[in-house]
C-alpha cells in the first residue's frame, strides 16, 4: 500500500483530485436536478451551483492541504536525519548544510538506482557503507558523488529515503482522503433547498482573497527569506565590521573583511551621477512637454522618450561596457592618444560609465512622473501669474514649480531608488574593486554587483562570504523600500493639497 | 469732452516712448524666455539623441550576428579512416573521435586549394585551421546518421572560424592579428584567394536564431536557439501563474474589499512590491525555491515562478485600472435584473474590461522577458545547454539559459566574436519585445472603449 502511495507523483495526483472534482460536478449537478423533481426551477440555485459546490469542495481543500504539506515535508524531515549525524562529521570545516546536501545526493542516488533496476528497493534499504562500495555503484547509474560514503552519512541518507517514502505515501492518502470526504459531504449537502450559489460565491471570494493576500505572502517571504540568512551571517561575522568596518574583501578561505560602507559609497556614487543626468533632462523635458509643446510634439515626443525606459537593463548593461565606457576611454584616458591628451581613465568600466548610462535610462522616470505633476497644478495658478504680467517662464520657475516641488521631490526619490536598485548596468559597467574615492574615472563596485557576485557560480551556503549577500540584499530592500514610502507619502500628500 | 481733458494730462513716463519698442528689461525678460524655452527643446533633443544613438548602435553592431562566413568544401568520406573494419558497424564508427576526422578536413581543404590553383606555403593542417573548431563534429555527426555515404565524396558548407568571419566583416586586419595565434597574414592571403573563387562567402546563418550557445573557442557557432526556449518556457509559467492571481486580486481589491487597515495593507504592499529592486526577487527565489523546496537549479520554472512575482504588482495595477474604467451603471444594471454581486463582476465587469487586462498582461510579460539580474542569482548563466528541450516538463525542469542572460553570458567573454553576437541577440530581444508592445497597443486601439 505505502509502495504503491508513494509511486503517485505529484502531478498525477493533483489530476486524479481534478478527475474527482469532474465527477463530483457532473454528478451533484443531476442529483440536484432530480431533488427538484427534474425541474430546475424548483431548485434555490441554478443546476450548475451545486456542481461548482461539489468541485469545490472536494478540490480546493485537498489541493491546499498537499501544496502546505508540501512546502512543511522537507523541513520535518531534515530535522529528523539531522539528529542521526554525528556532531564530529559536521565539524570537519564543513556544515550542516553540506551535510544534508549530501545525504539528500546519496539518497536520490538511490532512487535513481531503484528507478532504473539497478538495485532492488530491499537492497538499497539494506546497503551497508564498509561491505559495498557505493560510490562506484552510484556511479554506475549516473549518480557521481564528491567523495567516498560514510556510514553515518549513508544511514541518514537511508533514513531520509525512508521518510520522504512514508510521508510521501500518507499525503498520497490524506489528499485522497479528503477529496472523498469533500464528495460525501457534497453529497449530503445536495438538495434543492440547499444555497449553492451562496456557499459558492463565498468560495470564489474567500479564492479571490487568498490572491490579494498572496502580495503580502512575498513580502513576508522577502523579509524572512533574507532576515533568516542574515541572521546567520551575523552569527559568522561581527556586524560592527559589515555596518562600520572600512573595506571589502572576501577572501574564500574565511576571515574576510565584509563591510558595506565601500560599498554603499559606490551605490550612491553612481546614483549620484546618474541623477545628475537624469533630473535636469528629465525635468527640462516634462517642463517643455506640458506647458510649451503642442499637441502634435507632445503626443510624438512622450512616446519616444518612454521607449527608453522600455528598454531591458542588460541593453544598457552592454551599451555602458562596449560603447560608452570605449568612449570615455577615448575622450579621458590613453594620453597623447586621447581627444584631450589626458590619462586620467584606464579601463572601460567606471562609476562615470555606469552612471552616465543608469542617467539616460532614468530620464523617462524623471520626465513622465514629472509631467503628471505638473499636468495637475490647476491652470488657475497660471492664469493668476499671467495677470499680473508675468512672462511663460517665469509663470513656470516663480508659480508652477514651486507648487509642485514636493511632488517633483517624489519623482526624484523613486528615481533614486531605482538607480540604487539597478543590476545589469552596474555589473557590467562599474567595475569590481571596491573603494573609497571620489574619481569618478575608476571602477567601483556596488550592493548589487556584489549581491550577484557572491551568489553566483558555485556557493557554499555555509559561509559568510556568501551569507553575506543576503545581509547586502536586505539593507537594499529597507533602503528602496524606504525612499519609495518617502516618495510615495510626499506625493499623496501633495495630490491632496490640490483635489 | 474727455478727449480735451486728457490732453492736459500729464506726459506718460520718458523710459517707455512707445508700445512697439521693448525696453532693456522687457528684452532681457523675453530673452529668459527664449532660452528657457531652448533648454527644454535641447532636453528633450538629448533624450531622443539617446535614443537613436543606442537603437543605431544596437543595429549597427548586431547585424554582423546574422551572417556568417561559411566555406565550401567536398569532403571524401575515405572508408579507411572512419570504418576501419569496413563492417558499418555504428559502434566501430562511434569509437572514432572527432580528432580521427580533422585529417579528411586537411585532405580536402588541400586539395580545394590546389584545384583553385592558389599559391600558397601553408601546410594542409594551417589551411584547416580556417574551419570552425566546429567542423570535425558536423562532419562526424554527418556519417553517423548517414553510414551508407562513406566512401563517397560529400559536399559540406562549414562555418569558418571567427577570426575568418571577423576579417569578412572588418572586426579582423593584418595589423590586430599580429601577436594573434589563432590566424596568421599568409592564411588571411588563403582566404582572400578562396573569396575570389567563391569558396568562402558570408551570408545569412540561421542557425543564430535556431542554435544553441557554444564554448569559448567557437563563437561562430554560438546562437540564441535554445535560450530562446528556455525565455518562452519562463514566460508560459509567468502567463500560467501571474495572469489568473492578479485578475483574482484585482477583483478582490476593486470589487469587494470592505475600506479596512487588512485591505489598506494590501496596496501599500503591492505598490511597494512594484518598485522593489529585481535582484532583490532574485534572491528569495535562490531562497525560498531552491534552497528551501529544492527546485532544480537553473530551470526555467523557478525563473518563471520568480518572474511571477515580480510581474504580479504590475499585472494587478493594470487590471485594477481597467476594471475602474468600467462605468457603475453596468454593475447597477446587473445587481438591478438580479444578479448576484459575483454574477455582475464574472459576466458583466470583467468581459468588459478583458481587453484592458489582456494589454497589461502582456506589457507586463514584456517587462519579465527582459529581466536579467533574478536569472542570473537562480543559476540560469554559465553553462551551455547544447540540446533543446524535448518535452514540455523537461523544458520546464532541465537546466536552461534565457535570453537576456545568453546575451549577459557573451558580454562577460572577452571575445570580441561574441560581443557580436550580445549585440545580434538584442536585436532577436528587442523584436519579441517591440512585437509584444505591438500587439498591446493594438489590443487597446481594437477595444479601447470610451464610456
Amino acid at each position: 500500500m505505502t509502495q504503491l502511495f508513494s509511486s503517485i507523483s505529484a502531478s498525477v495526483l493533483v489530476l486524479i483530485v481534478l478527475g474527482l472534482g469532474i465527477v463530483g460536478y457532473v454528478t451533484m449537478r443531476s442529483r440536484a436536478i432530480a431533488s427538484g423533481g427534474g425541474d430546475a426551477r424548483n431548485l434555490h440555485s441554478l443546476p450548475s451551483y451545486y456542481g461548482a459546490n461539489a468541485a469545490m469542495m472536494i478540490a480546493i481543500p485537498s489541493l491546499l492541504v498537499m501544496v502546505l504539506w508540501m512546502l512543511l515535508q522537507p523541513m520535518v524531515i531534515q530535522n529528523t536525519v539531522i539528529k542521526l549525524i554525528p556532531d564530529q562529521m559536521v565539524s570537519e570545516g564543513s556544515s550542516v548544510g553540506l551535510v544534508m546536501s549530501d545525504v539528500r545526493r546519496i539518497a536520490d542516488g538511490l532512487d535513481a538506482a531503484v528507478a532504473q533496476g539497478a538495485m532492488s528497493g530491499q537492497e538499497a534499504a539494506g546497503l551497508d557503507a564498509v561491505e559495498t562500495d557505493v560510490r562506484s555503484r552510484l556511479a554506475e547509474v549516473g549518480v557521481a558523488l564528491g567523495s567516498d560514503v560514510q556510514a553515518p552519512i549513508l544511514a541518514a541518507a537511508q533514513k531520509y529515503r525512508l521518510l520522504s517514502q512514508s510521508w510521501r505515501a500518507a499525503m498520497v492518502a490524506v489528499v485522497l482522503v479528503m477529496a472523498l470526504a469533500g464528495l460525501g459531504f457534497a453529497y449530503r449537502q445536495t438538495d434543492k433547498d440547499f444555497r449553492a450559489r451562496n456557499v459558492v460565491e463565498a468560495g470564489v471570494k474567500g479564492l479571490l482573497i487568498i490572491a490579494a493576500s498572496l502580495a503580502i505572502l512575498t513580502t513576508v517571504g522577502i523579509v524572512f527569506s533574507m532576515l533568516f540568512e542574515s541572521i546567520n551571517f551575523f552569527r559568522m561575522h561581527p556586524w560592527q565590521d559589515f555596518f562600520l568596518g572600512g573595506s571589502w574583501a572576501p577572501n574564500f578561505r574565511g576571515n574576510s573583511d565584509l563591510s558595506i560602507l565601500p560599498l554603499l559609497w559606490g551605490t550612491l556614487y553612481i546614483s549620484f551621477i546618474a541623477l545628475l543626468v537624469a533630473v535636469p533632462i528629465g525635468l527640462f523635458a516634462a517642463i517643455y512637454l506640458s506647458e510649451y509643446a503642442g499637441p502634435k510634439v507632445r503626443s510624438a515626443a512622450k512616446p519616444l522618450l518612454e521607449i527608453l525606459a522600455g528598454i531591458p537593463t542588460i541593453v544598457y548593461g552592454l551599451f555602458a561596457l562596449l560603447t560608452v565606457g570605449p568612449f570615455l576611454v577615448n575622450i579621458f584616458g590613453r594620453g597623447d592618444n586621447g581627444v584631450l591628451g589626458v590619462d586620467w581613465m584606464s579601463g572601460a568600466t567606471s562609476v562615470l560609465t555606469a552612471g552616465l548610462v543608469m542617467g539616460i535610462m532614468l530620464i523617462p522616470f524623471v520626465s513622465s512622473l514629472s509631467d503628471d505633476i505638473i499636468n495637475a497644478v490647476p491652470q488657475s495658478l497660471r492664469d493668476g501669474s499671467y495677470g499680473l504680467g508675468a512672462t511663460h517662464s517665469e509663470t513656470v520657475r516663480q508659480v508652477i514649480l514651486p507648487a509642485a516641488l514636493p511632488g517633483i521631490v517624489g519623482a526624484i526619490l523613486l528615481a533614486a531608488s531605482r538607480a540604487i536598485g539597478e543590476t545589469m548596468i552596474v555589473v557590467l559597467g562599474a567595475g569590481a574593486i571596491a573603494r573609497f574615492s571620489g574619481n569618478p574615472f575608476e571602477g567601483m563596485t556596488t550592493i548589487t554587483t556584489r549581491i550577484v557576485s557572491q551568489l553566483t557560480g558555485d556557493t557554499d551556503f555555509a559561509s559568510a562570504e556568501t551569507l553575506v549577500a543576503f545581509a547586502l540584499g536586505l539593507t537594499l530592500f529597507v533602503l528602496t523600500l524606504a525612499l519609495n514610502v518617502l516618495a510615495l507619502y510626499i506625493v499623496r500628500k501633495y495630490r491632496e493639497q490640490y483635489e | 469732452m474727455t478727449d480735451v481733458a486728457n490732453t492736459g494730462a500729464p506726459a506718460a513716463p520718458k523710459t517707455s516712448k512707445s508700445l512697439l519698442t521693448q525696453d532693456a528689461r522687457t528684452i532681457k525678460r523675453n530673452r529668459a524666455e527664449t532660452r528657457f524655452k531652448m533648454y527644454g527643446i535641447a532636453a528633450i533633443s538629448i533624450g531622443m539623441l539617446m535614443l537613436v544613438i543606442l537603437l543605431t548602435t544596437i543595429i549597427g553592431r548586431g547585424t554582423g550576428a546574422f551572417q556568417q562566413t561559411f566555406i565550401t568544401l567536398s569532403v571524401p568520406l575515405t572508408e579507411a579512416k572512419i570504418d576501419k573494419t569496413g563492417t558499418r558497424d555504428i559502434e566501430q564508427i562511434k569509437k572514432v573521435s572527432t580528432f580521427g576526422y580533422a585529417p579528411l578536413l586537411s585532405a580536402a581543404f588541400a586539395q580545394k586549394v590546389t584545384e583553385l590553383g592558389i599559391e600558397t606555403d601553408l601546410k594542409p593542417k594551417d589551411m584547416a585551421n580556417l574551419l570552425s573548431k566546429d567542423a570535425p563534429a558536423t562532419l562526424r555527426d554527418y556519417v553517423l546518421e548517414n553510414l551508407d555515404q562513406i566512401g563517397q565524396t560529400v559536399e559540406f558548407e562549414f562555418l569558418a572560424q571567427s577570426r575568418v568571419d571577423g576579417y569578412l566583416k572588418d572586426r579582423v586586419d593584418r595589423g590586430s592579428i599580429a601577436n594573434d595565434k589563432n590566424i596568421s597574414a599568409e592564411q588571411l592571403d588563403l582566404v582572400d584567394g578562396l573569396l575570389v573563387a567563391g569558396t568562402l562567402e558570408k551570408r545569412f546563418n540561421i542557425s543564430f536564431i535556431t542554435g544553441a550557445d557554444a564554448s569559448d573557442a567557437r563563437p561562430e557557432a554560438a546562437g540564441m536557439g535554445v535560450s530562446m526556449i528556455g525565455s518562452l518556457s519562463m514566460m508560459l509559467v509567468v502567463l500560467v501563474l501571474a495572469l489568473p492571481i492578479g485578475v483574482a486580486a484585482s477583483i478582490y481589491l476593486e470589487e469587494f474589499a470592505p475600506k479596512n487597515w487588512i485591505t489598506d495593507v494590501i496596496e501599500v504592499n503591492i505598490s511597494n512590491l512594484a518598485a522593489v529592486p529585481s535582484i532583490v526577487f532574485g534572491i528569495l527565489g535562490l531562497a525560498v525555491f531552491i534552497n528551501y523546496m529544492h527546485l532544480p537549479n537553473s530551470a526555467p520554472l523557478v525563473g518563471g515562478l520568480v518572474l511571477t512575482l515580480m510581474t504580479l504588482p504590475t499585472i494587478i495595477i493594470s487590471t485594477r485600472a481597467s476594471l475602474k474604467a468600467v462605468p457603475p451603471s453596468i454593475r447597477d444594471a446587473a445587481l438591478g435584473v438580479g444578479a448576484s454581486k459575483m454574477q455582475s463582476v464574472f459576466h458583466h465587469v470583467l468581459p468588459l474590461a478583458a481587453p484592458g487586462i489582456l494589454t497589461g498582461t502582456i506589457i507586463g510579460l514584456a517587462q519579465a522577458l527582459g529581466e536579467t539580474a533574478p536569472l542570473l542569482l537562480i543559476g540560469m548563466v554559465g553553462f551551455i545547454a547544447s540540446n533543446p528541450p524535448e518535452t514540455i516538463a523537461e523544458g520546464l525542469l532541465s537546466p536552461n539559459s534565457a535570453m537576456p542572460a545568453q546575451i549577459y553570458e557573451w558580454a562577460k567573454r572577452s571575445d570580441p566574436a561574441f560581443y557580436e553576437r550580445a549585440w545580434g541577440g538584442i536585436i532577436i530581444l528587442l523584436v519579441f519585445l517591440i512585437s509584444m508592445n505591438a500587439i498591446a497597443v493594438m489590443l487597446r486601439r481594437r477595444f479601447e472603449r470610451r464610456w
